[in-house]
């Protein structure tokens, strides 16, 4: 059913489009890679403050504070340059292992940064549970990482 | 070891993962650098703070991206050298290194004086714009051979 959705969806004069002209894949890929970049640098520097690494002169909550925030601007652009991506070559992403992989990813990555987020509107909360925030930290990097090598992967399938 | 990587199934996408994941992390930290210089970002932390804590990391990255480049380059050096954007990449890459020296030699000597100003020197954000502007090209480049490399 699925893979139908792909075939009807690459037939729409959109996905044709970004098929064709050469340049619109290679280009939106790089914004793709130049955001996730900002992204794992910035939850990098949080995620090893929640594993206690780095930055212990300060508070767990002025990392959150100070490091979260570039994720939310940035996801919208990966949500539009990923999705452009599938419309431009829908059975290679939707049908695809690593891509469903990385998406389930993806999800569970942002679900737990925004309980990091939320959870630190207390700002002594993760000062105060060490071992979650580690946990959460630990997780998180994993993920991440997880995330781009499946990303990268997709290519391979 | 060239022939190795190069008919391994495994092997190449590997090293090329390792080189995916050590670039994301250079231009990440660059670009938090950089746009401290230019003041439009963390402009509440000193310059040298910033420089201290978050460039070893981008040296450490940077280290990981050569190394793994090397190997891949090395898997079939001379269809790499015939792609005109790995010599476009390598070419930006020497520009990186001379915009790099002349921040650290230069500008970076007096940042004293405005190392918690918001607004810094012209040729600190210079620098910071430059940096930006080649590592974005060193990005569209290396994603550009694989489009292009024999």
């Amino acid at each position: 059913m699925l893979q139908n959705f792909c075939n009807w969806l690459s037939n729409t004069p959109v996905s044709l489009k970004i098929q064709t002209v050469l340049w619109i894949i290679p280009a939106v890929q790089t914004i793709h890679i130049l955001c996730i970049s900002i992204v794992i640098s910035t939850m990098a520097m949080l995620d090893l403050r929640l594993l206690g690494l780095t930055g212990r002169t300060q508070p767990i909550s002025r990392a959150v504070g100070r490091w979260v925030p570039w994720v939310f601007w940035t996801l919208p652009i990966m949500l539009l340059t990923g999705i452009v991506l599938i419309i431009g070559e829908p059975t290679r992403e939707l049908m695809n292992p690593y891509f469903r992989a990385k998406m389930v990813m993806v999800l569970v990555v942002f679900l737990i940064t925004l309980l990091v987020y939320m959870r630190n509107k207390d700002a002594a909360y993760w000062d105060k549970r060490a071992i979650a925030a580690k946990f959460a930290g630990l997780v998180s990097l994993l993920l991440w990482v997880g995330i781009i090598t499946a990303g990268r992967w997709i290519a391979y399938y | 070891m060239a022939a190795a990587i190069r008919t391994s199934t495994w092997l190449f996408p590997t090293i090329e993962t390792v080189h995916v994941l050590a670039i994301t992390m250079v231009v990440g930290t660059v670009a938090m650098f950089d746009l401290r210089l230019l003041g439009l970002a963390s402009r509440d932390r000193s310059i040298t703070e910033m420089h201290r804590e978050i460039l070893p990391w981008t040296w450490a990255s940077f280290a990981c991206a050569v190394v793994a480049g090397f190997l891949m380059f090395s898997s079939d050096a001379t269809k790499y050298y015939e792609d005109i954007p790995f010599r476009l990449k390598m070419l930006t890459l020497l520009l990186v290194g001379i915009n790099t020296a002349i921040f650290e030699f230069g500008a970076f000597r007096g940042v004293a004086r405005w190392d918690r100003e918001k607004n810094t020197p012209l040729a600190a954000k210079l620098a910071g714009g430059i940096s930006l502007a080649l590592w974005i090209l060193v990005v569209g480049f290396g994603r550009w051979i694989g489009f292009t490399k024999q």
